[in-house]
């Protein structure tokens, strides 16, 4: 339903800290840092741990596995580029290994949207260019 | 924690009226500056000339050396020139950083500007802007790498987003977040600057506005509107001699540790909680001790989790105690008397200013028709970003 007026939307430009985790998502697989000496999970990518700064992240595979922490639905674009994507189903989903990320939900109904519900990751390949998105979608939908 | 003696105090302020339409033809930042700065020196009746210190925020018409451009313009030297950069919460957190360079001994009167009116458009045309409704699409910026492409811009779909998590929590009362509203809306109508003074506002009138961003309705968002405000901040010997009563600046707490609320350890218990336990370990005071509340008021949410978070009511509580108390300058929890940001207006960052100017009005007692009678001390709040950066103040009236 393209207007031709829609701006295209902005894509994430990857860094040398964080291209690992983007190539991963191409890759369709999720990556993520984790620090051994704090045992925790890290999300977005850094050179060192949050918190700790400790100097020992490694990237492992992570499960996909999530929860929704908290949603927004919008039937109005939060930006230009989103008028022809509505409703935006904006998230906030909790991975099992413990971080946060911003995300959208994919194929879900506005109705079946609740804090807690189990999603697993969509790697949406964004069509024309070389870059994969993360996102969510309800566990056993896919 | 040695914490603030209490020696300095606000001795006066200036506000523009906010407005959708400026009347004022466009002036660059750094002179707004400069008349708000007169303006409130005026207020207060002190000579410019002994003005030793600044505190501002960026300004448009420099993106470096900010408090440098602006204290050359002014032609005022001075041994204190801080920048702040709190968004909403940058008014508070000039205050308590001018304190702070007062009572260290450093600066004797202080003064902190938001200008926030329209300035000349540039000859040469626009420079490019950052991308809609981020603060930084720099290349590097995670909030360029990982929000933005999944739309999470602008204000209110972070702030929904707050609210459906404090609903699945502590479950979500939308007859008392719109009576926030309309209580405020009650002060608005007795403050005649507010830009919604002439327009009453019942809560079946919130609730019955446009849902922007579910569970927020349309009446639940503030306004921007142009404006601009300055404080002026001085230790005691200035402060005996100015014309007004002082506002004593006793307690201050600033809590920040992260920008995008998907970063927040704990959406819904908000930064306001530590730094306003500080504030009030400072002060010496308990909450009951306070006479009226003057807080950031972005979204009705904010309001809510605020008397919460600040300790005014149990976590979770907040709904009920709004439905038990009545938040007008007649009432027993007097909130936002100049009618809060939902009904005065936001002037981008001087709207953070307008909750300063409300407490120190109602302090003074200048407050007119909204004056809390007997009203010596005063809570305040800043929130900046998405209830990210917060800033708890405690003002007391000098005897």
């Amino acid at each position: 339903m393209s207007t031709g007026l829609t701006p295209p939307k902005p894509l994430p430009l990857a860094t040398d800290v964080s291209r690992p985790f983007w190539d991963g998502l191409r890759e369709h697989r999720l990556r993520l840092q984790y620090s051994p000496s704090t045992d925790q999970w890290v999300f977005y990518p850094r050179s060192l741990a949050p918190g700790s700064l400790a100097d020992d992240l490694e990237w492992r595979e992570a499960s996909g596995d999530a929860t929704l922490y908290t949603f927004s639905i919008a039937h109005r674009p939060t930006a230009p580029p989103w008028a022809d994507s509505l409703p935006q189903f904006l998230a906030v989903v909790e991975l099992a290994e413990g971080p946060r990320v911003t995300t959208e939900l994919v194929g879900v109904a506005v109705e079946e949207v609740r804090i807690g519900m189990p999603l697993t990751a969509v790697f949406d390949d964004v069509p024309g260019t070389d870059v994969t998105l993360l996102k969510f979608t309800a566990d056993g939908s896919r | 924690m040695a914490g603030l003696s209490g020696a300095a105090s606000i001795i006066g302020f200036a506000e523009w009226r906010p407005e959708r339409r400026p009347t004022a033809s466009p002036t660059p930042a750094i002179d707004q500056w400069a008349r708000l700065a007169k303006a409130a020196l005026d207020d207060a009746g002190v000579d410019p000339r002994i003005v030793n210190g600044i505190v501002t925020s960026s300004v448009f018409e420099t993106e470096m050396f900010a408090p440098a451009t602006v204290a050359e313009y002014l032609g005022i030297p001075v041994n204190f020139a801080e920048f702040v950069d709190l968004g909403g919460a940058t008014a508070a957190g000039m205050i308590w950083r001018a304190a702070v360079a007062i009572e260290l001994g450093i600066a004797d009167v202080v003064v902190c500007a938001l200008p926030a009116s329209p300035t000349p458009p540039d000859p040469r045309g626009t420079l490019p802007r950052g991308y809609v409704g981020s603060s930084s699409d720099r290349y590097g910026s995670p909030q360029a790498e990982f929000e933005i492409p999944y739309g999470n811009l602008a204000q209110n779909a972070p702030y929904a987003q707050i609210a459906q998590r404090y609903a699945h929590e502590f479950g979500y009362d939308a007859w008392a977040l719109a009576k926030i509203a309309a209580d405020q809306r009650a002060n608005a109508n007795a403050y005649p600057p507010a830009y919604f003074h002439d327009t009453p506002l019942t809560v079946d009138d919130v609730l019955a506005s446009p849902m922007i961003a579910d569970p927020i309705h349309m009446l639940e968002i503030v306004m921007p509107v142009s404006g601009g405000a300055a404080v002026v901040v001085a230790g005691a010997d200035v402060a005996a001699r100015s014309r007004h009563r002082p506002v004593r600046i006793t307690g201050f707490g600033e809590r920040l540790a992260y920008k995008t609320p998907t970063y927040a350890q704990d959406l819904i218990r908000t930064p306001i909680g530590p730094a306003a336990d500080q504030a009030f370990a400072m002060a010496g005071l308990a909450r009951g001790d306070i006479d009226m509340v003057s807080v950031y008021d972005c979204y009705t949410i904010t309001v809510l989790m605020t008397l919460e978070d600040a300790g005014f009511c149990e976590k979770g509580t907040g709904a009920q105690f709004v439905r038990d108390h009545d938040l007008t300058y007649r009432g027993d929890f007097p909130c936002n008397t100049h009618g809060g940001q939902l009904s005065f207006g936001q002037p981008t960052r001087a709207g953070g200013m307008s909750h300063v100017c409300d407490a120190t009005r109602q302090i003074m007692g200048r407050a007119g028709g909204a004056q809390v009678p007997d009203c010596d001390r005063a809570f305040v709040s800043g929130n900046g970003g998405i209830m990210s950066e917060q800033v708890a103040l405690v003002l007391e009236g000098a005897r």
